[in-house]
């Protein structure tokens, strides 16, 4: 990889809830999905992609305190999964990123540079 | 063509497993509750598409996706169960479902699934229900197809069709039907219905009156698929069902020849033979053959007689048309039907000529109700074209595009009324030359 790119993580939120969805159009939306993690390694953006379990737990407070169960209620703001991916800059890690179906079934793509912390001298 | 497979399979593999899971949580949690066997798929599917979409797809998506399904039956049997011992009540077919796990992970394996999806057809055809309802409702719970796609195929309305299957599914309870493969009497006359409704689905596809090319050759499909599956089992399996499979394979084999380059219809001596399905025309026969056996002699028998002296035929010159004809005329004594016997006068037509086809068109009993049908001004049109009779067989095109909604046939007719205006100009040429 050249010492130029970077590497993103795209986080996706929402999009895989639509009810009004039958069973042909849910292997549509799974092809267009396994289509564009296709394109994304023949153009050598794709480092890795994995869902996340539905249930999860959120701690927070001081003690911490345990409020939910599950990441939020609202399931369009639910973080599904990840890709992560290398690209030259934000820019062109957003145009790959606004070729996920997500959007079709409005759901939204965060993405967010891994920082670059210099190492120490060995 | 070939590209697009792979991505049918995906397509398709949903909708076939709904079909599955639909049937087998029927199975567990009673017909009065196909809502919420059709949740339970929903979520399952909701999960896979979650779970699919970042690059790695299960070893074995079927297992998987059932496992999902088991799973969220479970939750809610022990749910209901501690809600209903509460209550003081637990309904008799989910004590049985959770008297022992064993028994539960029964109505999972292979046979169980296959058998409960036979016992979803019956259910599905059953005789309080219209056929439409019946059709309908084979289409949503067994083919997994949404609401809009039953609507598209239909060319109905979605509301129509949703409002169709609500109260079927009514219907069903009010009538308490058992999710069982029927008996004894009840057998023949329910199965009698099945082989109609799946006929229709497979004609629906067949002839594409409406809807989208994909969605149409899926009904075919999968009438023969729901077929196979009855054939499998010593219920289903009788010298009818095994004439409708024949019928349908022999019908389907041509399928892909039907269709022209420019994606028009082309018609039996248009067709290149070579395109025929070899291998549906084999089996076609095997039912046929095995159709023959005990003395019940059907509608389908004929029919896929009919078809198979289509299907082996060498060419359109070597049709046999004078056995062709005798099956008509046996067809049309069980089958008194305009369309049969518009199907028979094409069949004379070929023997006898076209004047005894427009003669027999002519005394067909109830014409009124083919009278809108594009096929009987097709057969016309062409009756009269063989006679010379231009300026009929033009107004005959006329009628029969405006009765269509199929865009292939409406190609195959505009180019067959092209063709006849372009005579007539011809002949009005040379007749002012003269």
């Amino acid at each position: 990889m050249e010492s130029d790119t970077k590497t993103f993580l795209l986080i996706l939120r929402g999009g895989s809830t639509r009810r009004d969805m039958s069973p042909t159009d849910y292997g549509r939306v799974v092809r267009k999905y396994m289509d564009w993690v296709e394109s994304l390694k023949t153009s050598g953006h794709y480092k890795a992609g994995e869902p996340l379990e539905e249930d999860g737990k959120v701690l927070s407070g001081r003690q911490p305190t345990l409020i939910t169960d599950g990441p939020f209620a609202e399931s369009k703001e639910t973080v599904g999964g990840y890709f992560m991916i290398t690209a030259r800059d934000l820019d062109e890690a957003s145009e790959v990123a606004r070729g996920c179906p997500i959007f079709e079934n409005d759901g939204t793509v965060e993405v967010r540079q891994i920082a670059i912390i210099p190492r120490p001298e060995a | 063509m070939s590209e697009k497979e792979p991505n049918q399979l995906v397509d398709n593999f949903f909708r076939l497993e709904a079909g599955r899971m639909v049937s087998t949580l029927t199975r567990i949690f009673g017909l009065d509750n196909i809502d919420l066997a059709e949740d339970v798929v929903q979520d399952a599917m909701v999960k896979a598409l979650q779970q699919w979409s970042y690059g790695s797809i299960p070893a074995n998506p079927s297992g998987w996706i059932m496992q999902v399904a088991r799973n969220r039956a479970l939750d809610i049997l022990r749910r209901q169960t501690s809600f209903q011992k509460k209550e003081g009540e637990i309904s008799r077919s989910i004590e049985t479902q959770l008297r022992s796990p064993a028994e539960f992970e029964q109505c999972f394996a292979e046979t169980e699934i296959r058998d409960d999806q036979l016992r979803m057809i019956f259910a599905c055809c059953h005789p309080s229900l219209s056929r439409e309802s019946q059709v309908a409702l084979t289409l949503k719970t067994l083919c997994g197809l949404g609401v809009a796609e039953i609507a598209r195929s239909f060319l109905t309305s979605e509301d129509a069709v949703a409002k169709r299957l609500v109260r079927a599914k009514q219907r069903l309870r009010e009538a308490r039907v058992p999710f069982e493969i029927p008996a004894g009497a009840a057998l023949a006359a329910r199965l009698d219905s099945v082989l109609q409704v799946l006929y229709l689905l497979f004609n629906e596809g067949y002839n594409a009156s409406q809807g989208q090319e994909l969605i149409r050759w899926d009904l075919s499909t999968e009438a023969i698929r729901l077929s196979e599956l009855l054939l499998e089992h010593p219920a289903g399996n009788t010298p009818a069902s095994n004439a409708l499979q024949a019928l349908m394979l022999f019908q389907a084999s041509r399928f892909t020849a039907r269709v022209g380059d420019d994606g028009g219809l082309l018609l039996l001596d248009e067709q290149d033979r070579s395109r025929w399905n070899r291998a549906m025309i084999e089996w076609g026969t095997y039912f046929l053959e095995q159709s023959a056996a005990g003395e019940e002699l059907s509608a389908f028998h004929l029919q896929a007689g009919i078809a198979a002296c289509h299907s082996l035929a060498e060419s359109y010159e070597s049709t046999d048309w004078d056995t062709i004809l005798s099956l008509y005329d046996l067809l049309i004594e069980i089958d008194p039907s305009p369309v049969a016997a518009l199907n028979r006068a094409v069949a004379l037509a070929k023997v006898q000529g076209a004047g005894a086809g427009l003669q027999a068109v002519a005394e067909i009993q109830n014409k009124k109700q083919i009278g809108s049908y594009y096929l009987l001004h097709a057969v016309l049109a062409e009756f009269n074209l063989e006679l010379g009779n231009l300026h009929r067989a033009s107004e005959h095109l006329s009628k029969a595009l405006e009765l269509t909604n199929a865009e292939s046939e409406q190609a195959f007719l505009s180019r067959k009324l092209k063709r006849c205006e372009n005579q007539i100009a011809q002949s009005g040429l040379r007749q002012r030359l003269a």
